[in-house]
């Protein structure tokens, strides 16, 4: 592991060690994501990419990092690269999708879920929810329940004219948890904070 | 002849039996519903094994599951639905031939279950009419064929008048 480290430190000087628990982990400032790739590719051996996601740090600039595991199926080890974005009100990254065509789908989810621009993607749409939905859910402002946004529904074949919509969900306080150790009865898994249900409607801000 | 002869007999009725239109129209409707899967999760696995031979829907005349809306009667909605799928779910439902029956089958279906979130309609009632709701999670085969058995009584029970079936289109006339 060791000597992965040395070669891609002498040979991109940006790229810092990062700490990790389990396999080998780096910072690769974004404009040299591609670069790094394609060296892991192929001369390291990285064959596979497992997975490629995002994280929101809220109140810090760069407030995205996209974070991608890559695995050597010839030695089966992984490496973990993280790569902050460029823009904290636009983030956007170069696409890996020309290296390993599974990025593919996974830059379209990081791009559905935090709004994460993949430069030189082939069809950067969404993936998960729906052409023409206006938010990033996975995003730190985004609230757990949801926000009311009109559904796809205004094809008129398909209109109810019920104004169906997509409404935000009671959370009943969630996360939910049971407490281990309380009876049976009682480990069921509840929110700590049910003041909002269906039948007690969300109290309004500021009262 | 026997004295206790129930059937129905030619010799002594002739060739006529008479009833109501609606309760001969409803009777066929009732032993041949066609179901389509709307199979979107898990449940689609226990609305398979409910067709399978070990439960056999196909007792109530229900084994013909068709997976054109066109040839429908009962669509089963079996699994989450998303937001995104509502709008497919409500356009397979327009594209089937009245009369025609909604199934709820399981907690997502009906509610949005365990789901409380952005992305999961709470409740395919939303947006189609449901006739019958499956509790379970995945509900147990068992449970859809009773569902199936209360739609069938639905059918027989509920005045769904077949007024209408037989007039004349006016564009024709």
């Amino acid at each position: 592991m060791e000597d992965i480290a040395k070669t891609l430190i002498g040979r991109f000087g940006s790229i810092t060690r990062r700490k990790s628990a389990d396999w080998p982990a780096f910072n690769v400032p974004a404009s040299r994501i591609l670069d790094v790739c394609r060296f892991l590719r192929d001369d390291f051996g990285y064959d596979v990419l497992i997975d490629i996601t995002a994280v929101d740090w809220e109140h810090e600039s760069p407030r995205f990092s996209v974070v991608y595991h890559l695995l050597s199926t010839a030695k089966a080890t992984y490496i973990r690269l993280v790569c902050p974005c460029i823009h904290d009100h636009k983030p956007s990254i170069q696409s890996v999708e020309s290296l390993w065509p599974a990025a593919n789908w996974h830059e379209r989810e990081a791009y559905d879920m935090f709004g994460i621009h993949f430069e030189d993607h082939p069809e950067l749409s969404r993936i998960l929810m729906w052409d023409g939905y206006p938010y990033h859910p996975l995003r730190k402002e985004f609230p757990l329940a949801g926000i009311d946004t009109d559904l796809p529904l205004d094809d008129k074949d398909i209109d109810l004219g019920d104004g169906a919509k997509a409404i935000a969900a009671p959370m009943m306080g969630g996360p939910f948890h049971a407490t281990p150790g309380e009876p049976m009865s009682h480990a069921e898994p509840h929110g700590s904070d049910e003041s909002w249900t269906e039948k007690h409607p969300k109290p309004e801000e500021g009262k | 002849m026997s004295p206790t002869e129930y059937a129905y007999n030619s010799k002594v009725e002739g060739e006529v039996i008479v009833s109501k239109l609606d309760a001969v129209i409803n009777w066929v409707r009732k032993n041949s519903v066609w179901p389509m899967p709307m199979g979107l999760a898990c449940c689609a696995i226990e609305l398979m094994g409910s067709a399978a031979s070990r439960f056999d829907v196909s007792r109530f005349g229900m084994e013909v599951m068709r997976f054109s809306p066109r040839q429908a009667d009962c669509m089963i909605v079996a699994g989450t639905v998303t937001y995104k799928m509502a709008p497919v779910v409500r356009r397979i439902y327009e594209q089937m031939a009245e009369p025609k029956w909604v199934i709820a089958m399981g907690a997502c279906a009906s509610t949005g279950g365990m789901y409380r979130s952005y992305a999961t309609m709470q409740g395919v009632d939303r947006i189609v009419p449901v006739d019958v709701y499956v509790s379970g999670c995945p509900p147990r085969p068992e449970a859809l064929i009773d569902a199936l058995m209360k739609l069938q009584n639905q059918v027989i029970s509920k005045e769904r008048s077949v007024k209408g079936l037989f007039k004349p289109r006016e564009d024709l006339a």
